[in-house]
């Protein structure tokens, strides 16, 4: 077992209390394994995965415990972090566009990011120029400043850049949601071979796009206001959703072919709760066609099918 | 109603402006009433320099766009406020479309002081309600609220409402819901779909084609501002000619059809995919 999550809750510092934007999470990733996490704005994915990583100044760790290859992450603690960081788990921000730094020539960049881990940048080189040439960028990039790449080149570079210790576990985190299709459709597939390759043992890919996890992932998790909602193999939470939340999530998806006149979708009503003081019981009850008096307890996280979880009571 | 002939757009690049980029190069268009055309590309496409030239908030280089047969390019003072009194665009952002530092329905009032200064408080509310009611918005939840106070599929609703206020007759719609969530994108393209059945024009800007495809009647793809492919969206989407629009097509993530897997970057390294 790669990765395990039990019952982690992360919240947020603001003047009007506390965020409950992680809350009470639970979950495992298996060596190899490709998960998605998907959710809507808001329903705390990336606050699941900055948590695998690192926690900003707002952020309070709560409760909880990451466990990842059977050592246990002081996630709490930023300077006990800085020795899994980058080795043992890794990110690929959101904006990779910026998350080099501007003054820098790669290479002397990457020079540093290695000693500032303990590795001697020479020992890794041959094995640099050799995943650089897999992603098609050549080793001049390494004499170039990242404002010479274009936006593509840079996205490939800090892919490279974060798997290049081999990391047990990597976060992939929105990374394709500022690009075209076609690019897209490479990035996510490039993800894919990194595993493949053993570059990373395993990755959770955050996303809010269904159709898209759905195309890599091994099996998704779908997250509602700081909860998993549901967790299933990936065909098994596509063709047979369980929870009401990621039945109307599907449903609201046009898909190429749908015309509104012959099949009209629909969205969801209402909004997701405020998680600064979120209401009792299931998260979603106000917007669930199905919500009935039970649902004013909180429903448990529970295995339904084979590797199926949900959290609804009208599921078990 | 709309019609571009020949219409071209280039820019002055470089330090001196000595190099030529163009934008869109040679694109013919028809948009009839309650017909929504589909314009789809990717980033560098030219597919919104197309909607801004629609909108005059860029001029044209070459050719000429036609609104009933007058070329919008003459418009000045008056004739220009009739102009936006017909057509009217919605963009991306609704975040950055409002003033933050007023409330949300100053985007309407504005409106009110240009077009419908006559108008008395009560006969004014009655159509801001009507306006509200058609794109289903509850005025008790937005009016007298902070852009910051609503979500965004609100706010997106709260502009094509004011778009609405002036009765026109062709919407540019500018990749309006690439930025909602799924479960409110959907009320949005429904709505774009009422409209249309009343008799509204619309230019739908999207990268999405599994947007492109739910409202639209006709599709244009564009690629480096030319037009690769055009058709009636059964066609476009069903049996595509061009081999662009194949590959597009191929690389939009669908529930229920995975991709044909390629190697990802590492088998295409020039990284423009397509």
């Amino acid at each position: 077992m790669s990765l395990r999550v039990d019952n982690l809750k992360v919240w947020y510092r603001t003047l009007r209390g506390d965020v409950q934007a992680l809350d009470g999470v639970s979950f495992t990733v298996a060596d190899g394994e490709l998960v998605g996490l998907a959710g809507e704005s808001g329903c705390g994915k990336s606050t699941l995965g900055k948590s695998l990583i690192r926690l900003d100044g707002r952020m309070r760790h709560v409760d909880g415990t990451v466990e990842l290859d059977g050592k246990e992450l002081p996630i709490g603690d930023a300077e006990r972090m800085n020795s899994f960081r980058f080795k043992e788990v890794s990110i690929i921000p959101q904006y990779a566009m910026s998350a080099m730094n501007p003054t820098r020539r790669i290479g002397r960049l990457v020079a540093e990011l290695l000693e500032s881990r303990g590795v001697r940048p020479d020992g890794v080189r041959d094995e640099l120029l050799r995943r650089l040439a897999l992603v098609g960028l050549t080793p001049e990039v390494l004499d170039r400043y990242p404002i010479e790449l274009s936006g593509g080149m840079k996205q490939r570079m800090v892919m490279v850049l974060s798997t290049l210790l081999n990391p047990s576990l990597l976060i992939a985190d929105e990374v394709t949601s500022a690009l075209d299709v076609s690019t897209q459709k490479a990035v996510a597939e490039t993800l894919v071979s990194f595993r493949d390759r053993h570059y990373v043992k395993s990755t959770i890919f955050i996303t809010h796009d269904l159709s898209l996890v759905y195309q890599i992932a091994d099996s998704i998790i779908v997250m509602y206001a700081g909860r998993l909602a549901e967790r299933a193999p990936t065909e098994a939470l596509v063709s047979n959703p369980r929870h009401p939340y990621t039945r109307m999530l599907l449903s609201a998806l046009p898909e190429v072919g749908v015309r509104y006149d012959n099949r009209r979708l629909t969205g969801i009503p209402g909004s997701p709760p405020s998680l600064l003081d979120p209401p009792t019981g299931c998260r979603f009850r106000d917007r669930c066609p199905l919500a009935f008096e039970k649902c004013a307890e909180q429903p448990p996280f529970l295995e339904v099918a084979p590797d199926h979880q949900v959290a609804c009571w009208k599921a078990f | 109603m709309l019609s571009l002939e020949g219409v071209s757009k280039t820019y002055r690049v470089g330090t001196f402006g000595g190099r030529e980029l163009v934008a869109v190069r040679d694109v013919n268009l028809e948009v009839a009433p309650g017909e929504v055309i589909a314009l789809i590309g990717e980033s560098g496409s030219g597919k919104s320099t197309i909607g801004r030239m629609i909108l005059r908030l860029t001029g044209v280089t070459g050719g000429r766009i036609t609104f009933d047969g007058t070329d919008i390019a003459g418009f000045k003072g008056k004739g220009l406020r009739a102009y936006y009194a017909q057509v009217q665009g919605v963009f991306q952002d609704p975040f950055s479309s409002y003033n933050p530092v007023f409330k949300a329905e100053r985007a309407l009032e504005l409106l009110r002081q240009t077009y419908f200064a006559g108008l008395d408080g009560r006969r004014w509310r009655d159509k801001v309600e009507a306006s509200l009611a058609a794109v289903r918005l509850d005025p008790g939840q937005v009016l007298g609220k902070y852009p910051h106070q609503l979500s965004g599929g609100q706010l997106q609703r709260l502009l094509v409402a004011r778009a609405l206020l002036l009765d026109i007759r062709l919407l540019v719609a500018d990749e309006i819901i690439s930025m909602l969530d799924a479960s409110t994108r959907i009320d949005v393209l429904n709505l774009l779909g009422d409209l249309k059945a009343r008799g509204l024009g619309i230019v739908f800007i999207t990268h999405d084609l599994s947007l492109g495809n739910y409202i639209s009647d006709r599709a244009v793809i564009l690629r480096k501002g030319e037009v690769v492919e055009e058709g009636p969206v059964e066609r476009v989407f069903g049996r595509p000619q061009h081999p662009y629009t194949r590959s597009l097509l191929a690389s939009v993530p669908q529930l229920h059809r995975k991709w044909d897997r390629g190697e990802g970057l590492v088998r295409e390294p020039a990284g423009e995919g397509g």
